[in-house]
């Protein structure tokens, strides 16, 4: 089965290469800033050892205050998994790096993202609309969406 | 090959996007139901009733559906085929891939404002005389997601429907008895009121 590895050890591994990166962490994942957010996911993709080389999900949830944005990480390789999360805050024109050119499974994810809760995602090579139609006002999932 | 061959075009995307936002906006009432002829029991009952009675016959005995099964009450749908209950019975085992061999829409599950101009085009491809048949909650009202920013509240917004067959799925045995609805439905047609 695939082991869940700690928040808390990656964590510390990762404040070593990227100080100041880690917002916080838990045994069962990692907030980190959004700033070093693909740094982070580039580590965590190539580091021997790690080697997330599969995108399970990416998910977003509304906070109110901020989104927060999920990335379920897997290693076909080693068998194991991490989640990963980062916080966007201000409603109006959230953005985050892209993560595509290290997973191309991010694609339809990010856009649907995208379209949902009007998160921006810099470097995208095709953020349009996927599940709505161009030209739907709002963003659907947003919790003040009605 | 680039990664942006893989992608539609913008302006794609926008034609769509008008195209429906104009169904939405041509569709906030529901089409009524085409049986205002039912009640009209004399006009029918003059001339060409033997005609009438073989054309109707035909017509019932061999409805051909097209698809249009979006979501879940498809498997109703297909159980109804399959040989357990056996559409074929009623002479309808062929289910089109092309509307233009169909004369009867069974609309298996919820439809979205996406793909209702689909769903339209697919209906005006299909030749005359055609029927529809309702399937299910989402076919008849929207079903829960009436209120949802994204659901058609009813296919009577777009189409005409002959026949509503409730439930969340209907049973097969439900949408057989819808069947036998339109077939009656059918069988009082006549030459003489078609097509006003």
């Amino acid at each position: 089965m695939t082991v869940a590895l700690s928040g808390e050890e990656i964590a510390s591994q990762i404040e070593e290469n990227f100080p100041g990166s880690i917002v916080e962490s838990s045994p069962k994942s990692i907030v980190v800033n959004k700033e070093s957010l693909f740094a982070v996911a580039s580590y965590l993709k190539t580091t021997p050892g790690l080697d997330f080389d599969y995108l399970t999900a990416i998910t977003a949830v509304d906070y109110y205050d901020y989104f927060e944005v999920i990335y379920q990480l897997t290693s076909l390789q080693h068998n194991h998994s991490l989640v990963v999360k980062t916080r966007c805050y201000g409603r109006d024109n959230p953005t985050l790096p892209s993560v595509v050119s290290l997973w191309r499974g991010a694609d339809f994810q990010e856009r649907e993202i995208y379209d949902l809760f009007g998160i921006s995602f810099d470097g995208h090579p095709n953020l349009k609309c996927i599940f709505l139609w161009e030209g739907f006002q709002g963003h659907p999932l947003r919790k003040d969406y009605l | 090959m680039e990664i942006g061959d893989v992608y539609s075009s913008r302006q794609l995307d926008e034609a769509e996007g008008e195209q429906i936002e104009s169904l939405k906006a041509r569709s906030q009432q529901p089409i009524p139901d085409p049986d205002e002829w039912l009640e009209q029991e004399l006009e029918r009952n003059i001339l060409v009733t033997s005609v009438d009675a073989i054309l109707n016959w035909s017509r019932r005995s061999s409805l051909w559906p097209a698809i249009c099964f979006p979501a879940c009450c498809a498997f109703e749908l297909i159980a109804t085929a399959a040989s357990r209950f056996d559409i074929s019975r009623f002479g309808m085992e062929v289910i089109r891939a092309s509307p233009r061999q169909g004369d009867l829409m069974i609309t298996a599950g919820t439809l979205t404002w996406k793909m209702a101009p689909q769903v339209k085009r697919i209906y005006d491809q299909m030749p005359e005389p055609k029927w529809v048949i309702a399937m299910g909650a989402c076919a008849i009202s929207g079903g829960i997601f009436a209120s949802s920013y994204s659901v058609v509240p009813g296919y009577n917004r777009i189409i005409p429907v002959d026949v509503y067959v409730p439930g969340c799925p209907p049973r097969p045995e439900a949408l057989l008895y819808g069947i036998r609805m339109l077939q009656q439905k059918i069988s009082k047609m006549s030459l003489v009121t078609e097509g006003r």
